[in-house]
């Protein structure tokens, strides 16, 4: 049997990956995939706890059901934001996104 | 239990039975069967892919008055052999700037989502691959791996017209999946289960009688996803030359051609396991195994002959039609059909077979003919508007 | 070691490797593909934690929609097809070092904690985990509310992105 630590420690590191992912890329499409990766894990650590609490309550697969419909309903926004934001100022880098800094 | 009766088990307890006594760890050799059995079934699939290619050429000479290959072996039974050596020893080219990688690998992905569908198809009572509580759900996860190998063949390839053809393709299969998804949602309703295998088992009324509107809306959704005409504009030969398999040569387009076949059998399959009792006719299935194969494998060439019959009569749809089609009419129609179904299962579940089967029967109709008549009377204002502008312009 | 733990660490070393590659492509298109790499492993981590409808969703959802719209994404918001300057900004070390950090932080919580090397109960037989997800997301002694916040969450992303991206001419 794989021991429940070893999930966890699974899900931290792809966490720290999709972080690094968010915290470091220019492109705005770039930081969206590291903000999925972030999703996954915490949905990995919902799925874990639900079979190594006790299987008969599904609070834990409910709320990794409700974790992927707010993760499509995120993507459809920020994708669209990002496309629109293309449109108009004809980058995607986030860096020189900046017309509300002064 | 004999092997008339149960072939899969016997088959599995002799191998076992040889295995152990090889001196191989019961579990080891418990892998080791299924593996074997996989490799088995995939196998038979190829086999049956060949047989498919002839029966597509043979059936499409029909349709447009030929006669088909007739020059090697009888019937021409020996040209798909003669075509696969040919793609055979075709070169193998890559065109310049492609993505090596991600072009090599989208042909196998391809043929891979059409493989990983049979996992979850019954051929018997006992024969069947995985029973999975979620086996209808399993079908769309199986389409959107071929979609994204259709889209990883188009954009690695370098070439416009197979960025365009992915494109095209993409946007048809996932709005189509929407419809498909719903009309998958009415067997379930009906049968009370996800699994392909509780589906069948709880057919007693073939769930054509009971919502035939579903299985209709099913079929022209299979066909989208297929990407056959009247929908086969990613392919459209005479604007896109050959959409996203443009680049591909030799057995990469082979592997391409024959998911394409393969896809379109399994949905022949499909269409026969939701709707019309699967591998269950008149009983045969209780004899033997072995007739249950052939019932449901008849079933799925009718399918597959329907989807080759609707190909080589219709025309091509243009992209924006097809896509208004589907958003405006399909998709909200599988929505309420799914709705009245739920409602008349729970109205009904507690009625005599026959007030069921008849009340699920109308409603269907009254569905399908209100959808019907709304597009009309739509239809009719669009085409008042239009002659009134002509009325108008011819007036000047 | 047991052929269920084999298999976690397999996929578990693709996953994170994959996750790797999406940070780090320079391509952004390779980034989208990696990322489907990743989203699989985790649907097969998923399935070896019983939760079968949890593994096809996460195939449906992430890789039949969210990704390709990844894809579609990317497509539309280049030039050409070429990659062209760095694609970290100056302060990647600073992300670098902090993500160590939340990993450190996180690994040294979890070492703390007495549940850490609980293993699971025998999976019940018979136990249908979809018919009860099912029932929970529907009764009112369950999650109805959630759920019906999430569709309706749903139906405002769904128009909040056509509003958004709607191309006005």
């Amino acid at each position: 049997m794989v021991p429940l630590s070893w999930y966890l420690i699974f899900a931290a590191a792809l966490f720290s990956i999709g972080m690094f992912g968010v915290l470091s890329r220019r492109n705005a499409i770039a930081i969206l995939l590291g903000v999925e990766l972030m999703l996954n894990a915490v949905n990995i650590n919902l799925a874990a706890f639900w079979r190594y609490g006790n299987v008969l309550h599904m609070a834990g697969q409910v709320f990794a059901v409700i974790v992927f419909a707010v993760a499509a309903a995120e993507v459809a926004v920020g994708l669209a934001l990002v496309i629109s934001v293309y449109r108009r100022r004809n980058t995607v880098i986030a860096d020189e996104i900046d017309l509300m800094k002064w | 239990m004999s092997f008339w009766n149960d072939p899969l088990k016997v088959a599995a307890d002799w191998l076992l039975g040889i295995f152990t006594g090889w001196g191989m760890p019961v579990p080891a050799a418990n892998i080791l069967i299924g593996f074997l059995g996989v490799l088995i079934l995939i196998s038979i699939l190829m086999v049956l892919d060949i047989g498919l290619v002839w029966v597509e050429r043979k059936v499409v000479a029909r349709f447009q008055d030929r006669i088909g290959p007739n020059r090697l072996g009888p019937f021409g039974l020996i040209q798909p052999f003669a075509d696969i050596i040919k793609l055979m020893i075709k070169e193998d080219t890559t065109p310049g700037g492609a993505d090596k990688v991600v072009y090599n690998i989208a042909p196998m992905l391809s043929m891979m989502s059409v493989l990983i569908l049979w996992a979850v198809v019954p051929l018997a009572p006992t024969i069947l691959g995985v029973d999975l509580n979620i086996g209808v759900l399993y079908i769309i996860a199986a389409g959107a791996i071929g979609t994204l190998s259709i889209i990883m063949g188009g954009w690695s390839s370098n070439n416009k017209y197979a960025l365009i053809g992915a494109f095209r393709q993409v946007a048809v299969m996932i709005s189509f999946e929407i419809p498909m998804l719903a009309t998958l949602l009415i067997p379930t309703i009906l049968a009370g289960s996800m699994g392909t295998a509780a589906i069948i088992e709880r057919q007693d009324v073939w769930y054509v009688l009971l919502s035939p509107l579903g299985a209709l809306i099913f079929l022209v959704a299979a066909i989208a996803e297929l990407g056959r005409a009247p929908f086969d504009l990613a392919e459209g030969e005479s604007e896109l030359v050959s959409g996203y398999n443009i680049e591909y040569s030799g057995m990469k387009f082979g592997m391409f051609y024959a998911g394409e076949l393969l896809h379109a059998f399994t949905f022949g399959g499909f269409w026969a396991i939701l709707f019309f009792g699967g591998y269950r006719f008149l009983g045969l299935e209780q004899v033997s195994p072995f007739l249950a194969i052939a019932v449901i494998l008849f079933k799925a060439f009718i399918g597959y002959w329907l989807i080759m019959w609707v190909r080589y009569t219709l025309l091509r749809i243009r992209i924006d039609h097809m896509l208004a089609f589907n958003w405006k009419f399909l998709t909200p129609l599988a929505f309420t059909l799914i709705i009245v179904t739920a409602l008349m299962h729970a109205l009904l579940s507690g009625t005599p077979a026959w007030l069921y089967l008849a009340g699920m029967f109308l409603s269907n109709i009254l569905v399908a003919w209100s959808a019907l008549e709304i597009a009309r009377s739509y239809s009719r204002r669009e085409r008042e508007k239009v002659d009134g502008k002509k009325a108008v312009e011819v007036g000047h | 070691m047991t052929g269920e733990q084999i298999i976690f660490l397999v996929v578990a070393f693709v996953t994170l490797f994959a996750g790797l590659m999406v940070v780090t492509a320079r391509n952004l298109v390779h980034a989208a593909l990696w990322l489907v790499a990743a989203l699989f492993g985790v649907a097969v981590t998923y399935a070896l934690l019983h939760a079968n409808f949890l593994a096809v969703v996460q195939v449906v959802v992430y890789i039949g929609a969210i990704a390709i719209l990844f894809i579609f994404a990317v497509m539309l918001t280049r030039k050409d097809m070429r990659d062209q300057g760095p694609q970290m900004n100056k302060n990647w070390w600073l992300g670098a070092a902090l993500a160590v950090l939340t990993f450190g932080g996180l690994y040294l919580m979890l070492q703390g904690w007495s549940g850490m090397s609980r293993t699971a109960a025998v999976y019940p037989s018979g136990f249908d985990a979809v018919a009860e997800l099912g029932n929970e997301l529907v009764s009112p002694a369950g999650y109805v509310l959630p759920f019906e916040v999430a569709s309706v969450l749903l139906v405002a992303a769904l128009v909040g992105a056509v509003y958004v991206a709607f191309n006005r001419k």
